[in-house]
């Protein structure tokens, strides 16, 4: 399970910078001042308390939300200053996997997984869709469920759904909102394989948001720790939990202890 | 703060509220406007929605609007027999049905069917963020929810809108001919005699508006929900209450605009 093939990471190439962030909510000020790089075939993870913007932070990189304040550049585009049909054609080469799956619950996994071709690759026969749904539900282990709905699914395998739903458009970027909260050991085992057969098959740099130290220690690089707003360290795992700096051990200790 | 002061708050802040929903209520409209007679049209998804609004409202519009004529026929005949008049009955039912019932009852029982629905599942697809998820994966949810939406419950309703007239004739013309039986065509005629096609222009302009006004709605108040699983049910009322009030509203308007025009 241990990230066992170091893979090549260039750090003269970033695929997304952030500078100065700042982003509230009417009176509520949840990031002040990010400052972060994320550089080609690299995974960091991202870890903080529940409610300190983790989610805010992604979706901001996605262009989902907007920044009141800062720079966000991804594959050399800054996010904010995208034209709506720049900002599409930017979206197809970041994946996101959403924190509860999103899947869209009025149509069967085929269809959830063929929507993203469907939509932007309009030169595609049925049958190249097919078989690219195929190929995807594969690696996700999930080849059997294509006829199901969604609500037939468990939050494992829904997760999965979601995360194969942003593979098919073979993103260089991918995004993983909390992939194994709520799930128990041994299917959080089985997303983090997932996380890492992702990196070495399409070759990606991920951000993963969790909460969950086992899944950063097995996919990440590098790691950074959200704390009131702020990056209050990026590093190594070792870096990071080497110290006794009060958060940083508050967050250790909770989760090797309960 | 004194009982004053925590008033005038609550009223700012109510006022504020009230602004930035008039706001963003013009910019989806305004949106809808550019959005909507541009590429990519979706035609597939209109048809789908055309089939699940229209074809699905059939039955209960068929029913309603029989039993509507019928009743409604029913009930003014004594009246008109007390002036020996029942031979009006087919030109007070065509006047009826064609100036305002046929537009409003299927106008009423739309925004309760439809605009529910509407309401309700795109603000259960906000809540649970697959309309983000729509966004990242480079469709555009406005066009692709949005627009199919309101195109598809304009045209729907508009013809929901002719074809409940035709039936609440229908059931007038049943209760017509039981009393009697006299020809359907005949019954036709003398219903139209006094329809001009003021009329008919006014009833097409309703029921297109009336068709719009739901769909915006209804898409307007799913879009913008909040909060978790209470924010659909609450979309969903929303979308009927506050679709029911528009329509109402534009009757008014629409029946005074006509009425200067007829004496222009
Ligand atoms: N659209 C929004 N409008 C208003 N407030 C928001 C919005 N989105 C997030 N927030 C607020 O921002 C804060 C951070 O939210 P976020 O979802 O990013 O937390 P998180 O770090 O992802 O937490 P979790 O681990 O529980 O998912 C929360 O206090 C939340 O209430
Ligand atoms: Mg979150």
């Amino acid at each position: 399970m241990e990230k066992l093939q170091k893979h090549f990471i260039n750090r003269d190439e970033p695929v997304i910078s952030i500078r100065g962030l700042h982003k509230s909510f009417e009176q509520l000020d949840v990031l002040q001042g990010i400052d972060f790089t994320l550089y080609k075939g690299e995974n960091v993870a991202i870890l903080g308390k529940s409610g300190t913007g983790k989610s805010v932070l992604i979706k901001i990189i996605a262009g989902l939300l907007k920044p009141d304040k800062g720079e966000v550049f991804a594959l050399g585009k800054q996010v904010d200053k995208l034209k709506r049909k720049e900002l599409s054609d930017l979206r197809l080469r970041i994946g996101f996997s959403f924190q509860n799956s999103a899947l869209y619950d009025g149509m069967n996994i085929y269809q959830n997984l063929a929507f993203p071709l469907v939509m932007n690759s309009k030169n595609m026969t049925r049958r190249e869709i097919t078989i690219a749904v195929e190929r995807v539900a594969e690696a996700v282990g999930l080849k059997d469920k294509l006829s199901q709905m969604p609500s037939d699914l468990s939050g494992g395998q829904r997760k999965r759904i979601g995360i194969a739903r942003t593979l098919i458009l073979k993103p260089e970027i991918m995004l993983y909102d909390e992939p194994t909260a709520g799930l128990d050991p041994i299917t959080s085992t089985e997303i983090i394989e997932l996380i890492n057969s992702v990196q070495r098959r399409y070759n990606t740099s991920s951000i993963i948001i969790t909460h969950d130290l086992t899944c950063a220690k097995n996919t990440s690089d590098r790691a950074a720790m959200l704390h009131d707003g702020k990056f209050i360290k990026v590093g190594t795992f070792d870096e990071l939990f080497g110290t006794n700096e009060e958060p940083l051990k508050e967050f250790y200790d909770y989760n090797f202890i309960h | 703060m004194t009982l004053f002061k925590k008033r005038k708050y609550i009223f700012t802040k109510r006022l504020d509220q009230l602004f930035s929903d008039l706001y963003s209520t013009v910019r989806f409209i305004l949106l809808f406007l550019k959005d909507g007679f541009s590429r990519p049209f979706h035609f597939k998804s209109i048809l789908h929605q055309c089939y699940e609004i229209g074809i699905k409202s059939l039955p209960l519009i068929t029913l309603t609007g029989f039993i509507v004529g019928m009743v409604f026929t029913k009930q003014a005949r004594p009246s008109l027999e007390d002036f020996g008049a029942t031979s009006w009955l087919p030109s007070l039912m065509g006047i009826a049905t064609i100036k305002a019932l046929g537009p409003l009852v299927t106008a009423l029982i739309c925004a309760g069917k439809i605009g529910s629905g509407i309401g309700a599942e795109l603000g259960s697809m906000k809540v649970t963020e697959q309309i983000e998820a729509m966004e990242v994966s480079s469709t555009d949810p406005f066009k692709y929810l949005v627009v199919t939406r309101i195109w598809a419950t304009t045209v729907s309703i508009t013809i929901l809108v002719f074809y409940c007239s035709f039936l609440m004739l229908l059931g007038s013309y049943f209760n017509v001919h039981t009393e009697e039986s006299s020809s359907m065509l005949t019954y036709f005629q003398n219903a139209f005699s006094t329809i001009t096609f003021l009329d008919i222009f006014a009833l097409i302009f309703k029921s297109v508006l009336y068709g719009f006004t739901i769909g915006i709605v209804g898409c307007y108040k799913g879009y913008h929900a909040r909060q978790g699983t209470v924010g659909v049910g609450r979309a969903a009322n929303q979308a009927v209450v506050t679709s029911m009030f528009l329509i109402f509203i534009e009757e008014v308007l629409v029946v005074q605009v006509a009425h200067w025009i007829r004496y222009f």
